[in-house]
């Protein structure tokens, strides 16, 4: 939320005020309140330390080691990232938790539209909208993807049926290898729309009027105003939403694992290379073959992935995103 | 990443805490089989679970110092909880075991050789089916008594055989009546299918490829047997009902499960197991339409066939009690409570009751396969080439490569996984 935060307090600032610079430095005087602030986050760093930060650096030590079927683990080096460099499997479930990455962004944009309309200021029963726009954040996503799997059924689904109406018959959707990435994507940006149109929406209740006025004034149609008032200040809002879409595509696992089919089913989903994710991968590494020092080194890959991702939208994000 | 990192936290959490409280309570191991004790006995099955608890009752009318507590964990979780148990050493004392994991926990340590007391209390192993003792015999040694056993057969939708005009399977059956019924039961255009071609060794592909002649794994455990000629012919045996749409393809059974095409009058047969009557029975559409036969014998006549046993943990406390137990529970008398409410018991003799149980169908079907069943097929490492067995033969069933190449390239990574084992 904080680029969010930002975002608000940056089209703020931008109305003519007081401008809050100019007055001294507030004298030091953040001991004690650094003290209390730090016992009151204490809670949260200690859950931080102990349920994130210890796995990960077990994991990152689990990845250099090989299991036994019952516990116990030797050190061998770099073995499973060199199993790792050469494995197929592990290169096709990276191909595709880029392109759910990639399509995911495609909800960006439709994100800004339904808030844009959400916006409008003469739009009645705004809340009643966005509390539909939301209801799929709130359900959990197993529950999500169950009733997608029944919509999605090739021979009884409601898509299918509605697609017959029009004389169209419909693919197996999440088991035809040509369909299955795109219909996850689909139920991804579905799922995600409520929370980004949320976001969007604070981004565009915090530009000011009188920036539009203004353009209006300078002779600027509609389309202008979006491409030069809108967007530039929203940019703060499409960046912090971006990450964060970009880091939950390459995490994807619930929505592919129970969409796929459960169990035997989805071993002999012949789509299941195509949308077999990196987390999914090591689930099936972990549980499945209990190969754990190898699903250790799948996700200590993903994690340099994530990282370098991020590190890259950050970089890039000084060319286009203005706060104010 | 955050949710698989924090599942692997709390398993590893759950570990530690296993540890603590075996260490807790490490009192001395006592040696008298009626020296007062409390065994944990772990099922995954729920439906089984009052059947179970009152053969522990019984139990303990016996043995009155000896209590047992049945510990239910679903199927789903059976296994990779009891792993963790057992590597935070605190694996329940008596547990229920599989074919596929038997090699795996008996090469390991985890569950007590029973070869010696067998010995000692003059058991005759020969109560039980061959293929089930054979199955749980790891190294010469017996490592737990069969509970039940079930066999495989082809459950028919009399209805749907009626209206074709096709005359019930019935023992003698040959892969040519096979065919030749499935050709008259299939409809492609009206959705409406012979059989539903799954890949799932124990019901479907296993089957074929003894009853063709060939074998999955060489009796040693040794060598993979799918590059066989014969093997190869067992699992064409399927491929070819899918070219022919007699069965669904796999883009269909994805969608819909066969059971659930089964039950909803698409599928004419259905190839299940014994365990099947429960559902069947219990269901309204199949309850009066369906009966069960023999498998069709092709090359020769053949049903896998697999139970469960029960083992005692190799690190329990009570190791003299807990035989005691599975003693009691590989016992005729226990196999007759078994039978009246659960599967197939596996003492000989005691199947009766379950015939009279489930007298809605004929099962005596399943009864008679043991006499020509194959054991299921397994190894030290059985989880890791079932893997590669839905790699390669998916791509065989979509008609993605020919079954020849699929077999012999699952051959070929059988084959280095077993020279790991």
């Amino acid at each position: 939320m904080v680029m969010t935060e930002e975002g608000i307090a940056a089209g703020r600032a931008a109305v003519p005020a007081p401008a809050p610079g100019g007055r001294a430095r507030r004298p030091r005087r953040w001991t004690a309140e650094a003290g209390w602030a730090y016992l009151l986050i204490a809670p949260t760093g200690l859950g931080l330390a102990v349920f994130y930060l210890w796995p990960v650096l077990q994991t990152g030590y689990f990845s250099f080691t090989e299991w036994g079927p019952f516990g116990g683990h030797e050190w061998v080096g770099l073995d499973n990232y060199r199993a790792l460099a050469a494995d197929a499997e592990v290169r096709q479930a990276l191909v595709n938790t880029l392109l759910f990455a990639l399509l995911g962004l495609l909800g960006i944009p439709l994100a800004i539209v339904f808030a844009a309309l959400l916006n409008r200021p003469k739009l009645r029963g705004v809340s009643v909208y966005r509390a539909l726009f939301f209801i799929p954040v709130v359900t959990m996503p197993v529950a999500v993807a169950m009733v997608w799997r029944w919509l999605y059924n090739g021979d009884f689904g409601l898509v299918n049926q509605l697609l017959s109406v029009f004389g169209v018959e419909g693919p197996h959707w999440i088991a035809d290898p040509a369909t299955a990435l795109y219909a996850l994507v689909a139920v991804c940006i579905w799922a995600g729309l409520g929370y980004n149109i949320v976001v969007f929406l604070a981004g565009l209740q915090a530009i000011p009027r009188e920036f539009y006025e203004a353009a209006e004034i300078d002779g600027a149609g509609p389309v202008a105003q979006f491409r030069r008032v809108t967007l530039p200040l929203l940019s703060p809002s499409i960046f912090f939403v971006s990450v964060l879409s970009v880091i939950g595509s390459l995490q994807l696992f619930d929505l592919v694992y129970v969409m796929a089919g459960s169990g035997q089913a989805a071993r002999s989903n012949p789509a299941m290379p195509r949308i077999q994710t990196v987390v999914g991968l090591f689930y099936d590494k972990a549980f499945y073959t209990n190969d754990r020092g190898y699903a250790a080194a799948i996700v200590m890959a993903l994690l340099v992935l994530i990282v370098v991702f991020t590190a890259i939208q950050f970089r890039l994000q000084k060319r286009w995103v203005h706060y104010g | 990443m955050w949710k698989a990192v924090r599942t692997g936290a709390a398993v590893m959490a759950a570990a530690v805490l296993a540890v603590t409280v075996a260490g807790c309570g490490a009192d001395e191991p006592t040696a008298g089989a009626d020296e007062k004790a409390t065994l944990s006995y772990a099922v995954w099955d729920k439906n089984q679970v009052p059947v179970m608890e009152e053969l522990a009752a019984a139990f303990t009318e016996d043995h009155p110092n000896i209590t047992v507590e049945v510990q239910l964990t679903p199927w789903a979780d059976y296994w990779t909880k009891l792993r963790a148990a057992v590597t935070g050493g605190a694996a329940p004392d008596v547990f229920w075991m599989n074919g596929p994991n038997v090699q795996l926990y008996a090469d390991n340590g985890v569950i007590m050789p029973l070869a010696d007391k067998v010995a000692e209390a003059k058991l005759d192993l020969g109560v039980y089916p061959k293929a089930l003792v054979d199955l749980y015999t790891f190294e010469g040694k017996i490592y737990g008594l069969p509970k039940d056993f079930d066999t495989v057969g082809v459950w028919f939708n009399k209805e749907l055989f009626d209206a074709a005009g096709v005359k019930h399977p019935a023992a003698g059956w040959t892969w040519d009546d096979f065919k030749a019924a499935a050709a008259k039961l299939s409809n492609p255009a009206k959705g409406q299918y012979a059989v539903g071609a799954n890949i799932a060794g124990q019901e479907y592909f296993y089957n074929t490829i003894y009853q063709a002649g060939g074998n999955v794994i060489s009796a040693d455990g040794k060598k993979s047997g799918y590059d066989d000629p014969a093997t190869i012919e067992g699992l064409r045996f399927w491929t070819d009902l899918i070219k022919n749409k007699q069965s669904p393809d796999l883009k269909t059974m994805t969608d819909t499960h066969p059971i659930q095409l089964f039950e909803s009058g698409k599928l004419a047969m259905y190839w299940g197991g014994s365990w099947n009557v429960t559902e069947f029975g219990n269901n309204e559409y199949t309850k009066t339409r369906v009966d069960a036969a023999p498998l069709p014998t092709g090359v020769k006549q053949a049903t896998i066939i697999h139970g469960l046993a029960n083992v005692v943990s190799a690190k329990t406390k009570y190791p003299a009690q807990a035989w005691e137990f599975v003693k009691f529970l590989g016992s005729k008398p226990a196999a007759e409570i078994l039978g009246k409410k659960g599967p197939i018991p596996a003492y000989t003799g005691t199947q009766d009751a379950w015939l009279a149980a489930n007298a809605k169908f004929n099962g005596k079907v399943f009864l008679d396969a043991v006499s020509y069943a194959v054991p299921y097929p397994v190894s030290r490492n059985t989880a890791a080439w079932n893997d590669e067995e839905f790699k390669q033969l998916t791509k065989a069933y979509t008609g993605e490569v020919p079954v020849e190449q699929a077999a012999k390239e699952l051959a070929t990574q059988m084959n280095a996984l077993l020279a790991k084992e």
